[in-house]
């Protein structure tokens, strides 16, 4: 069953690099991450790349396979044809390390600058309640695996470096408003969210959510409806005015949506 | 000696798992700077595999649950070979740990009650399994991330400086330990991108790098899984202890060969899924060992009754321990019953509707789905065993964690003691929670108590520099990948599920072979990021670990949980009284015996004395009158 | 729409200069070259969004600049209704017509009500950001703009106001229902009968609540603004049952757009007399 396959891989560093022709062996089931290992075993003993589980659950191996944004271990060989050439480069909007290594910092960067989850001050542990419903739409995010792609795919920064130090992407943007619909956080987010990680650079082109490899709804589910939260707080006069009677101390809607437990 | 990165903390923790981060987190909420290290990119590590929860006697779901039951279900489970301490302070604190993560921000699934729901597991008495989902180690992992950036955050709003107290280095591996005068002093090793060297100066140093499953060929484990830890151990000065005991966990995927070894969850099992070999027979009925003739099914029709009745029927055979199905599933491909790819069959589609499996088993719908296109819904799935865990590990103090090795501290897979010989399900996850949060406590207060550091001399950097650097003057040209994949068909075909003698000391033979042969492989290329490199290094510690492994599997003359001897069938009361222990000489793994220490009374009494007279010689069992059973 | 429309030439001219310090260019990232290594017909999707609002865009201008021909008794066309001026032909009059400064079109004095709607709506940003703006043209395919601000500035920052839009898009929809309502009469004004008009304007009005029913806004106001659903059963369950229908917000974008031109294409078509009503009863 097993065929030759044309690859081609980009190779280099910050300094420069290009594309590198391969004729590599591929067997039935394979995925590419398995043909970049072939390669690695017998003709690039130092192809740089990353990996881990090679189960699609740590998002170590993000690269772009023919122009998009892919896991390479849950790409599998039988999507293309025999006669295809497969090309594999880094993802393309963080700074190359060397081969599909690239230097994905600015994620955690992003990540540092999200206020943490801020329970209740007089709640102890183990006294924590919360309803299945409500915490639904918060794990619907956390199934996130940070491979990145979405920061990666997000034209406001792949197209423009420069708004890289204003802006936090798809997957931090998720974040604020995992933490914005947790039932328990007592913190409001949405000024952060507006000044600090630049929601409004998003234009709803949705390609964060095309290259998800957990299929969150990225876009639908959490961006768009913080944006709507923000427009309750920013943008909406009635609604402004309307919460202005009805506001406690943290800046959050008061009772009944109270960030506390229930009994 | 070429120029290294030297770095002064308090604590370094070597992992970035669960125990690793929990340690972190410990250590610095003592007041210590502390380093993390770790190989992947944080947030990465193995513990995200894990899918069914984190076992904790919390009682949400069944309010009889307590710790007393918890440590039970651990003793058994582990065949009395477990340390017993450490599965008394697992089964207490174990509830704490769970509810800690709640105010980190962990999103638990909850029952109507609001509260953490609870699963059921194998060998757990009670549903007991705090879960997200089938993604809780997921959920563990990015959990305590963030805590780690919160606490991070603090630190900014106090100096300035995110990483005033807690610094990362992702993608570094540790080569060497670092000791002065029999203590730690810290560790060494190089960045994976660059190749550069740098050196971790600290007093204390806490291991948490997971297990040893690149041993062997077929494994859930990832690339990361090379044994590192314990084999820094050993080479420091610290000892392992009971590597004989390796849990296969008995359906892993056998094809496409990409994913060879991923697991298939048991509930596939729990669910109604059942095991057929080629000429499909449901196999598992004649694999019902006499222990458990009258607790399982011995019919087809009372099996099937019994996912609906499990009252008035056994349970089917399908759902024996781990170790009897991985045997089984052995035993049919090697008497040619096998699948084409080598497994058998495990079949849902014909045992329930389409959407029923896609409902109760969605991960499990899209992982075949998208990695083998296979349609669980329409065809059978082909599974064989895969080493999953390896119990044995470095010995620690149990309330400390500390190793032999002063100032080095051990938690999660790497450390031994808690599992005993078999491990449970779901015992992993709060293994690393109990035990990372007292690594990181017994190293805070270790570092407190000293009164002056370890110093690190630059001979000694040299030295490891130059123990690192070794592959590259190596003139041979053998290729590590091919040395590395010879290991693995060792270890699978030699020293795998099921064990004899002469096998073992074959085994041992070739260990000798390879040892000689990675002496010889040549790497090619720079520093910066070359595998070759980096796999020759790993390389050197799989081997000791492998010895370490078939060494102790070749004298215990016992079959016990994770250890199973064709030439010693049977469970030996004398045998459970030894633990044994392993360490470096120098030149390879060395064994020797150290009896247990007997449980404390109190503990045995939570047991009825019939049970304790399955594991215990007649001289250990108590005096006290049977049917204590609190 | 109109005034943003690069069409997909503009963008070959554009890449040159844009691109040569900033994006996928910029110093550090790996050095690949192509715009995009897709494979895949990935200007598809683009351009026939581009063509079919285009289209629906023209032909929209035509129909309500024109003032003509969009009512036949008992059929109003949808870019008329409410007709407000008192040059509204007779019988579409709606609440008496009160607006009689007016002098252009009756059409211009409620149309922009669906435009705005339409234009902030979440969806259709996703479509003309991509087909006219080409910001970007498809995923992973480098856009033709040196700078990027996104929404943060006026005018794009007024699509935060979508919920506006909504409101009165609820209140148009409301006239609509009322307009299919009163097209269960005949020619002649008398009730109990049907024609095919009659079905254009229902299924028409059914559209446009579907959706603006299934709108982000929608969703938000009636409980994606709550953090604790289990303390507002009712809420939950319309937050549910609106997120079903949000998941199909493109589709129901597309249908109703196409049932506005149907709708409106049948009465100019009866009232220019080019064919006469299909009755039923």
């Amino acid at each position: 069953m097993g065929y030759t396959a044309k690859f081609k891989v980009w190779r280099g560093d910050d300094t420069g690099g290009g594309i590198e022709d391969f004729n590599v062996d591929v067997n039935e089931g394979e995925v590419v991450l398995d043909i970049i290992h072939r390669l690695q075993a017998t003709q690039a003993p130092d192809l740089a790349v990353r990996w881990n589980c090679k189960a699609g659950k740590c998002g170590s191996c993000s690269a772009e396979v023919n122009g998009k944004p892919r896991l390479m271990c849950m790409t599998r060989m039988s999507t293309f044809t025999e006669d295809e050439t497969i090309t594999i480069t880094p993802m393309r909007t963080f700074p190359v390390i060397r081969d599909l290594v690239t230097d994905v910092s600015y994620n955690y960067e992003k990540a540092r600058m999200v206020p943490a989850f801020a329970p209740p001050a007089d709640l102890a542990p183990g006294d924590y309640r919360m309803a299945q419903i409500d915490v639904e739409r918060s794990q619907e995010f956390r199934k996130c695996i940070e491979c990145f792609m979405c920061n990666n795919v997000c034209h406001a920064v792949r197209d423009h470096e420069e708004n890289k130090t204003t802006f936090s992407g798809p997957r931090f943007l998720m974040r604020i408003a995992e933490l914005d619909m947790h039932p328990l956080d007592t913190v409001d987010r949405r000024e952060v969210a507006v000044e600090d990680h630049g929601v409004g650079y998003c234009n709803i082109t949705k390609c964060c959510t095309e290259v998800c490899p957990e299929h969150i709804k990225i876009t639908d589910n959490a961006i768009i409806p913080l944006k709507e939260r923000i427009a309750d707080k920013k943008y909406d006069p009635i609604f402004s005015i309307a919460s202005l009677f009805k506001r406690n101390k943290q800046g959050r809607q008061a009772a009944p949506d109270t960030p506390h437990a229930t009994k | 000696m070429s120029e290294i990165e030297r770095h002064s903390f308090d604590v370094v923790v070597i992992g970035a798992g669960g125990a690793g981060l929990r340690a972190a987190i410990e250590a610095r909420m003592q007041g210590k700077r502390v380093a993390i290290v770790c190989k992947s990119l944080f947030g990465k590590a193995h513990t995200v595999m894990a899918e069914g929860g984190i076992a904790a006697a919390m009682g949400n779901v069944n309010s009889h649950d307590n710790w007393q039951v918890h440590f039970r279900d651990t003793m058994r489970g582990g065949k009395f070979l477990n340390s017993w301490r450490m599965a008394e302070l697992h089964a207490k604190e174990a509830p704490t740990r769970v509810w800690e993560l709640e105010t980190y921000g962990a999103l638990f699934d909850r029952t109507p009650d609001g509260k953490i729901s609870q699963r059921n597991f194998g060998g757990h008495e009670y549903p007991r399994l705090a879960h997200v989902g089938d993604r809780s180690g997921l959920e563990l992992i990015r959990t305590l991330q963030q805590k780690i950036v919160s606490l991070q955050q603090e630190d900014y709003r106090e100096t300035g400086d995110y990483e005033a107290k807690i610094q990362i280095f992702a993608e570094v591996t540790i080569t060497r330990l670092l000791t002065t005068d029999g203590r730690a002093a810290g560790a060494f090793g190089y960045f994976r991108e660059t190749g550069n060297f740098v050196s971790f100066e600290a007093p204390a140093v806490i291991l948490a790098t997971g297990g040893i499953g690149k041993t062997f060929k077929v494994t859930s484990g990832s690339w990361e899984y090379t044994g590192d830890g314990h084999a820094l151990a050993m080479r420091a000065g610290a000892t392992t202890l009971n590597m004989e005991f390796i849990q296969f966990h008995p359906t892993g995927m056998v094809w496409p060969p990409s994913v060879k070894g991923i697991l298939v969850t048991e509930s596939v099992r729990g669910d109604g899924g059942v095991l057929t070999n080629s000429e499909g027979t449901r196999f598992m009925f004649n694999y019902i060992p006499d222990v458990f003739k009258d607790k399982y099914a011995t019919t087809p029709e009372e099996a099937d009754r019994w996912y609906t009745d499990p009252d008035n029927n056994r349970r089917p055979p399908e759902l024996l321990p781990r170790d009897e199905v991985a045997r089984a599933i052995n035993t049919e491909v090697k008497a040619g019953r096998g699948t084409p790819h080598g497994g058998v069959y495990l079949d849902v589609s014909s045992r329930l509707p389409a959407d029923v499996i896609k409902k109760k088993l969605p991960s499990m719908w899209h992982q075949f789905k998208e990695l083998a296109d296979v349609d669980i819904t329409k065809e059978a799935m082909e599974v064989g065993p895969t080493c999953h865990y390896v119990m044995g590990g470095v010995e620690v103090d149990p309330d400390s964690q500390e190793t032999l090795l002063p100032g080095l501290f051990a938690a999660g897979e790497v450390s031994g003691g808690l599992h005993g010989s078999n491990r449970l399900g779901g015992n992993s996850l709060s293994d690393l929670l109990v035990f990372g949060r007292r690594a990181g406590l017994g190293a805070a207060e270790y570092v407190e108590a000293l009164p002056t550091r370890p110093a690190v001399t630059d001979a000694m950097l040299t030295e490891a520099e130059a123990e690192a650097l070794a592959p590259f003057s190596n003139v041979g040209d053998e290729n590590p990948y091919t040395i590395h994949a010879d290991l693995q068909n060792t270890m699978n075909d030699l020293v795998g599920i099921i064990r004899t003698e002469s096998e073992m000391v074959d085994a041992l033979a070739r260990l000798q072979d390879f040892k000689v042969r990675v002496k010889n492989s040549g790497v090619k290329g720079g520093r910066a990021f070359n595998p070759g490199w980096h796999l020759a290094l790993d390389l050197k510690n799989m081997l000791l670990v492998a010895e370490a492994v078939a060494k102790a599997s070749l004298d215990r003359q016992e079959s016990r949980g994770g250890h199973t001897r064709d030439d010693y069938p049977k469970m030996s009361d004398e045998w459970r009284k030894l633990n044994i222990v392993c360490r470096y000489d120098g030149e390879g793994a060395v064994i020797e015996h150290q009896p247990m220490q007997p449980m404390r009374p109190d503990l045995l009494e939570l047991f009825d004395v019939e049970e304790l007279k399955k594991y215990l010689t007649a001289e250990e069992l108590p005096t006290h009158d049977a049917g204590s059973d609190h | 729409m109109a005034d943003s429309a690069h069409n997909l030439s503009n963008a070959a001219r554009g890449w040159e200069s844009a691109m040569a310090t900033t994006g996928i260019e910029a110093p550090g990232r790996a050095q690949i070259g192509a715009k995009t290594l897709r494979t895949d017909a990935w200007w598809i999707a683009p351009l026939l969004t581009f063509l079919a609002l285009t289209a629906f865009v023209v032909y929209s201008a035509w129909r309500v600049f024109s003032g003509k021909y969009y009512f036949y008794e008992p059929y109003i066309s949808v870019y008329y209704s409410p007709c407000l001026s008192t040059s509204c032909v007779p019988g579409s009059e709606f609440a008496g017509s009160p607006i009689s400064w007016w002098k252009m079109s009756p059409a211009l004095l409620v149309a922009w009500i669906p435009l705005a709607f339409r234009f902030t709506c979440y969806y259709y940003r996703k479509a003309y950001f991509r087909s006219f703006w080409l910001s970007p043209p498809a995923c992973a395919v480098a856009e033709p703009h040196g700078k990027y601000t996104g929404e943060r500035r006026l005018p794009l920052i007024l699509n935060n106001l979508h919920r506006y839009a909504f409101y009165l898009g609820l209140v148009l929809n409301v006239i609509l229902t009322w307009d299919a309502i009163l097209a269960f009469r005949n020619h002649n004004g008398e009730w109990g009968h049907m024609g095919l008009g009659t079905v254009f304007l229902t299924v028409n009005a059914a559209c446009l609540w579907l959706y603006s029913l299934s709108c982000h806004s929608c969703r938000n106001a009636v409980g994606g603004r709550i953090t604790h659903f289990s303390k507002h059963p009712v809420r939950y369950q319309m937050w549910t049952l609106v997120s079903k229908l949000n998941s199909r917000h493109m589709m129901w974008a597309w249908i109703s757009l196409c049932t506005v031109v149907v709708a409106d294409f049948y009465v100019y078509l009866l009232a220019s007399g080019r064919v006469s009503d299909l009755t039923f009863f």
